[in-house]
């Protein structure tokens, strides 16, 4: 083991407390979101009932299952990780990432049929709804939008951190990389579980 | 010589049994979450959601984050983040409801 490793693997603290600094600061980022989102709900609590109609109640349920999957797999990726155990927890990061990008393409097809109906910035039928109708689907694609970039920056971590255990970097001695990666994936799940109930289930 | 690694001053993180199960917990109340909205049970289905994915959340931060074996001071920030944000949004509401 050389120095550098040690020197690395020795604030464990200073690298949690770090990522969770980080993480409040994207608490408060979605918070302001959330928050303009209850405002215009409560200005306009028909159009966003009538606009909640139109989600895919079914892709969106399935996705959240998806997510939370995810999720499941992630922890467990950790803690194999921490028993020493790197190739399952090789093999849960992948299934994280699997299960994140059929998250991303379900979400496609959810943004596909909206703009085939033309219900997409300046589209026809966009422009034919009230202004609360246009609030509705202005937040719905800025804020599930916002998440699936969180989404893909998530896939994109966890990938180089199957190269990092794969190459020792990290191991059941030094895992804070792989935790952070994980706390992150988590809190973008957190983000989901009350983007669901805002957009899909207020009809 | 002796270095402080990760192992040693890492909390401690819960079994793979205990997230399976904490994974079944939160698919139970995403079907709940469902059948609330769509039953039409209750006129409260929107405030009874929320709190259905406010436990979520709960579950998600002290099993999958490892909240519960975090140190004090982690726990302590989380708090003082959830009380900033609701102070900001008590604030808005106050000028929202309030405004003609």
């Amino acid at each position: 083991m050389t120095t550098k490793r040690n020197e690395e693997s020795i604030d464990y603290t200073g690298k949690k407390i770090g990522m969770w600094f980080f993480l409040f600061t994207e608490f408060l980022f979605f918070g302001g979101v959330f928050l303009l989102y209850s405002i215009y709900r409560y200005r306009f609590p028909a159009d966003f009932h009538q606009g909640a109609g139109e989600e895919n109640l079914v892709l969106g349920s399935v996705n959240t299952g998806v997510l939370l999957t995810s999720s499941l797999l992630m922890a467990l990726a950790v803690a194999a990780l921490r028993r020493g155990r790197s190739r399952l927890s090789i093999a849960f990061q992948a299934g994280t990432i699997s299960l994140g990008a059929v998250f991303l393409v379900i979400k496609g097809f959810e943004w596909g049929a909206k703009i085939a109906k033309g219900i997409y910035p300046n589209g026809p039928a966009l422009l034919r709804m009230s202004n609360g109708g246009i609030l509705f689907f202005g937040l719905y694609y800025t804020m599930t939008g916002l998440h699936a970039l969180h989404v893909a920056i998530g896939l994109v971590l966890i990938g180089f951190m199957v190269r990092d255990t794969r190459r020792k970097v990290i191991d059941e001695r030094n895992f804070a990389r792989l935790e952070n990666t994980g706390l992150y994936w988590h809190f973008v799940d957190i983000v989901w579980i009350y983007l669901f109930p805002l957009f899909y289930l207020i009809t | 010589m002796h270095l402080n690694t990760s192992r040693e001053n890492a909390p401690r993180i819960a079994q793979p049994g205990t997230l399976v199960i904490v994974w079944a917990a939160l698919i139970g109340l995403l079907g709940l979450t469902i059948a609330v909205a769509k039953l039409h049970v209750t006129s409260w289905s929107v405030v009874l959601n929320l709190l259905i994915a406010t436990g979520k959340a709960a579950l998600v931060l002290v099993f999958f984050m490892h909240l519960r074996s975090e140190s004090r001071f982690v726990k302590v920030m989380l708090g003082v983040t959830v009380a900033a944000l609701t102070v900001i949004i008590i604030l808005t509401f106050s000028d929202v409801w309030f405004r003609r």
